[in-house]
């Protein structure tokens, strides 16, 4: 037993139903209890379809226990074909069915029904949501794919993309618009809108683009096995994954590497002195492993960001993650325990953290800024705008999204200038996210003036910028500023009035400092003398 | 004697729906399980952890339904069962144990614990009644270990609460004092209203079940009267009445007229006089009526299909026919419960089909054929039934949003009369 409040994947069963909630003309059968329709929600509302998943329950009760819940099974099946006439049906036990042992396959088998009923085993008790996905996906492509002759003209399958896929719907169109450009055609999408009959079809492509492993791997494989056709290994996530991905693209099928870079922004955008700021930048990465192991490569190659920790939530890539981290010098993370990946992201103290829906609260909790870069996704992540993760455009779309949460380079700039400015101080965070600004210090309101004038409690991070570059050096010494009393310091007129020459966003800090410096040397008063030998002792 | 508040009409041809023979239908069914319950139910009890032994289904079903809840250190978890605990190879009850004492030495803030068994769970037959009983003597007297099903096998959406509370009862303190006791879950704002209303009338002692914390639980006794709150609540009333508590039984508080139908009821019981009652109630009545006048504008003359989900169906139904002017083509429950929606069916004329369980299909091929001006149902039936091109007004809105006594009735007027009005308001026909 192990207690959880947040799981990154659901059950086995539920990547089935993305599978066929994907495809058309395909019907998934599932003995379930009421009350796992739940799912049902999760693509009519996350996802926004506008149709009910192709899922019947068999919504068995607990009276029904111990007598014929064998015969609901068949019964519901029967009906399902009836009413839907689908081409094929997949059938599958969710956790509890799993443990009244009525096995729908076998079931199934001894019906009379006219069209392909392709068993599921997917183990609830050991398995997840990627397993289903990946398994499913590939009974289907075993029952129902044939080796046949190769279309005429160069075609490949794309693999992968599902129901409730982080950006699948646009990745589609951006491997596509790769693939137009190398004159290559498209044999069959799956799941992603097939049907079982264009299932059969697939044997007549050349290759197959193995868009997510997590999903199609297993099919993938056995369509190299049984059809002959190679697969890709390069994920087109990134500027430099995509060059790589044309060009093995080109190889297995033997044509012209082209393609049109007119529309792709990124590499300039990146390069450009707005970006400088970005350099070193600490991230942390999470999420599936696929997704992770791309961006962890945007993050170094492309956007000049130090990947400061990295991890994935599906045990079943726990290799491949191990020897990135290796390759990037960071110890991986490898686990659906959403508590140790904010631990870890705790020890790392990113100032950015790249995850999933789970990380964006977790990097709301600890005040760090967060891009989502895989599912699991709410439904802010199923945008109206093309927004892919491939391709050209998805680098340009990723290089928008990543640093939209962080401060903007000249905004940095004067955060930095000015930082114990009132309108500028460090928590008032980035100007374009007035919504999501933190509060202000805790002892309310613009602190640092307050704080010393009134000798009220320190902000909680104190920095200085004053030259002495030592930001505990500064702490204590205001402190000792406040203890010493500072605000009985008298101003005499003209220092006063050369103060209010000093631009007001400067302002609060040169009477900090001059305070500050009076006190030191043990000034109860502050001529205009004091005030530039003050301005002299911290530009040293 | 009293003059009751509004007398129900004698319906023209005598039937009213609780006359109209109950169609019952079983098949799929597009409803959650109890497990749910807990959603409200943890928010409410303050020093309440809801412990659920189950698969990774039943804590995802959590997680989708509790939403952004999750981040803020819940008061329930999921015990996920493994491989090993099934496979005999791992004690269940000694794993159960140590989740138990790991969980309470990390929140000493707990007072009780709920086990919620699930379909797994009980389909391996582990046994929590037994746990229950042997982690209270383990852990008493800091914490109260009680259980009870929240199983999609055996419960339904709000029966979850009614399993939680009916789990209660039996170890409620007795007590001879006549009190009235107010039974279900609802917002503080809206339960204060209720006391409020009846401390007026000189109505007391008033308690509640469930308690905010361990330490205010009510007694119970002979002398105990209580008034439900949700028509969901079968089985913690029958566990009340073992105890020797009677029932007040009345429409429920939806809208004007069923608010004071509602308190005329215990009124009556406590022998408050006309004049006290008009006294109290006559401006929030006239408000209330102002309020659902203004919002029930867009509603009247239109039709209505309640999809069943949560038993509020038939209250509901009442309301919006009697008050907001609108016709019910069906009204579909999980689960009828006579002994309480009985007063609610009364009010209303017959002619509504009456629905009890679901075949999710053919329910739908019935709304298809009637084309409700409304359709109330879950979230995975309304998007599909919205492109379809009908109106729906998604259900589980109405167990999470303050809707019973008078304050609410606009509010409530308000949340069927949104998705009309939405409707008429998006002129995106030329874009489609
Ligand atoms: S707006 Fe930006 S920073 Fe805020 S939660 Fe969304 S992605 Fe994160
Ligand atoms: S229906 Fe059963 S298995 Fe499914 S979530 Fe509810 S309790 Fe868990």
């Amino acid at each position: 037993m192990k207690l959880t409040v947040w799981t990154y994947e659901g059950p086995p069963h539920v990547g089935a139903m993305r599978v066929a909630t994907a495809m058309k003309g395909l019907h998934y059968v599932l003995h379930a209890p009421q009350g796992d329709t739940y799912a049902d929600l999760l693509f009519t509302m996350i996802e926004r379809r506008d149709h009910r998943p192709p899922v019947t329950y068999t919504t068995f009760e607990g009276r029904d226990l111990g007598e014929d819940t064998a015969g609901i099974f068949k019964q519901t099946c029967q009906d399902a074909y009836d009413r839907f006439k689908p081409q094929a049906i997949i059938v599958g036990a969710s956790c509890t069915a799993e443990l009244i042992q009525d096995d729908p396959g076998g079931l199934a088998e001894t019906m009379d029904i006219p069209v392909p009923v392709i068993p599921l085993e997917l183990p609830s008790y050991q398995r997840k949501e990627n397993f289903g996905s990946d398994e499913t996906f590939y009974q289907i492509v075993k029952a129902l794919a044939r080796p046949m002759d190769r279309t005429p003209e160069v075609t490949v399958n794309i693999l992968g993309p599902l129901a409730l896929g982080f950006r699948h719907r646009d990745d589609i169109e951006e491997i596509k618009g790769l693939l137009y450009e190398m004159g290559i055609g498209i044999n069959v999408v799956a799941p992603f809108d097939a049907t079982p009959e264009d299932i059969t079809r697939m044997g007549a492509a050349h290759a197959n683009i193995l868009m997510y492993p997590e999903h199609a791997e297993t099919a993938a494989r056995h369509l190299e096995r049984t059809c002959g056709q190679p697969y890709t290994k390069t994920v087109p996530i990134g500027v430099a994954a995509t060059h790589e991905f044309v060009a093995e693209v080109a190889q297995i099928c033997g044509v012209e590497p082209r393609k049109d870079l007119s529309r792709l922004r990124q590499p300039w955008w990146s390069k450009s002195v707005d970006s400088t700021y970005l350099t070193g930048k600490r991230v942390f990465l999470f999420g599936d492993a696929t997704h992770v192991k791309a961006a962890a490569r945007i993050a170094r190659d492309e956007m000049g960001f130090e990947v400061v920790g990295l991890g994935c939530y599906n045990r079943e890539f726990a290799r491949s993650i191990r020897d990135l981290a290796k390759d990037f010098g960071v110890t991986p993370l490898i686990t659906d325990d959403y508590l140790e990946v904010e631990k870890a992201i705790e020890d790392a103290s990113p100032e950015m953290i790249l995850g999933t829906q789970m990380e964006r609260h977790i990097g709301k909790r600890l005040g760090i800024p967060c891009a989502v870069i895989s599912a699991p996704v709410h439904v802010q992540d199923f945008p109206a705008r093309y927004s892919p993760q491939m391709g050209w455009e998805g680098a340009n779309v990723i290089f928008d999204t990543w640093i939209h949460p962080l401060v903007m380079g000249l905004e940095e700039h004067l955060l930095a200038m000015f930082r114990e400015d009132f309108e500028f101080h460090d928590e008032a965070g980035p100007s374009h996210h007035g919504g999501h600004a933190p509060k202000p210090s805790e002892n309310g309101g613009p602190a640092p003036q307050t704080a010393v004038t009134h000798g009220g409690p320190a902000p909680q991070t104190p920095r200085d910028i004053s030259g002495t570059g030592n930001e505990a050096g500064a702490a204590q010494a205001q402190t000792e500023a406040q203890s010493s009393g500072s605000d009985v310091m008298v101003w005499l007129a003209d220092a006063e009035r050369e103060l209010k020459k000093i631009p007001f966003f400067v302002r609060g800090k040169a009477r900090r400092n001059t305070e500050k410096f009076a006190t030191e040397q043990g000034l109860q008063e502050i001529s205009l003398d004091t005030l530039y030998e003050a301005k002299a002792h911290y530009a040293r | 004697m009293n003059t009751p508040a509004s007398i129900p009409p004698p319906f023209k041809n005598g039937g009213t729906c609780r006359d109209t023979p109950v169609l019952k239908e079983r098949g799929q069914r597009e409803v959650f399980c109890g497990l749910t319950g807990i959603i409200w139910l943890h928010r409410k009890m303050q020093d309440a952890f809801f412990l659920v032994i189950g698969s990774r289904t039943c804590a995802h079903l959590l997680q989708s339904a509790a939403g952004v809840m999750i981040f803020a250190e819940p008061r329930f978890g999921t015990a996920i069962l493994e491989e090993t605990d099934l496979a005999g190879m791992a004690d269940a009850h000694e794993e159960l144990d140590r989740e138990v004492a790991r969980l309470l030495s990390r929140r000493p803030d707990i007072k009780q614990l709920f086990l919620v068994g699930s379909c797994p769970s009980e389909v391996i037959k582990l046994d929590l009644t037994r746990a229950a009983e042997r982690l209270t003597v383990e852990h008493a007297p800091h914490v109260r270990v009680l259980n009870y099903s929240g199983s999609g096998i055996e419960t339904t959406f709000t029966q979850g609460e009614d399993a939680c509370l009916a789990s209660m009862v039996p170890v409620l303190p007795s007590t001879d004092q006549r009190e009235l006791m107010l039974v279900g879950a609802l917002p503080d704002v809206v339960e204060d209203q209720a006391v409020s209303l009846l401390t007026q009338m000189g109505i007391g002692p008033i308690r509640v079940l469930p308690a905010p914390r361990a330490s205010d639980t009510p007694g119970v006794g002979p002398n105990t009267v209580f008034a439900c709150l949700q028509p969901f609540l079968g089985d913690t009333a029958a566990a009340l009445t073992r105890r020797g508590a009677t029932m007040i039984s009345a429409p429920f508080p939806f809208g004007e007229e069923g608010t004071t139908l509602w308190l005329r009821a215990i009124a009556d019981e406590f022998g408050v006089d006309d004049e006290t009652f008009d006294r109290v109630t006559a401006a929030p009545r006239a408000r209330a009526r102002k309020a659902i006048a203004n919002a029930s504008a867009a509603l009247q003359g239109k039709t209505i299909f309640f999809m069943p989900d949560s038993q509020l169906e038939i209250p509901l139904a009442r309301f919006l026919t009697r008050e907001c002017g609108m016709e019910a083509i069906e009204i579909g429950q999980p689960f009828i419960h006579k002994g309480l929606v009985g007063p609610d069916l009364d009010l209303m004329p017959a002619g509504p089909t009456i629905s009890e369980g679901q075949d999710v299909d053919k329910q739908l091929d019935r709304v298809r054929a009637a084309r409700p001006d409304l359709t109330v149902c879950g979230l995975g039936l309304a998007n599909p039934l919205e492109a379809e091109g009908l109106t729906t007004k998604w259900a589980i809105e109405l167990v999470f949003t303050p809707v019973h006594f008078y304050e609410q009735a606009g509010d409530l007027a308000g949340l069927f009369s949104r998705p009309i009005r939405r409707r008429a308001l998006l002129k995106l026909e030329a874009a489609e």
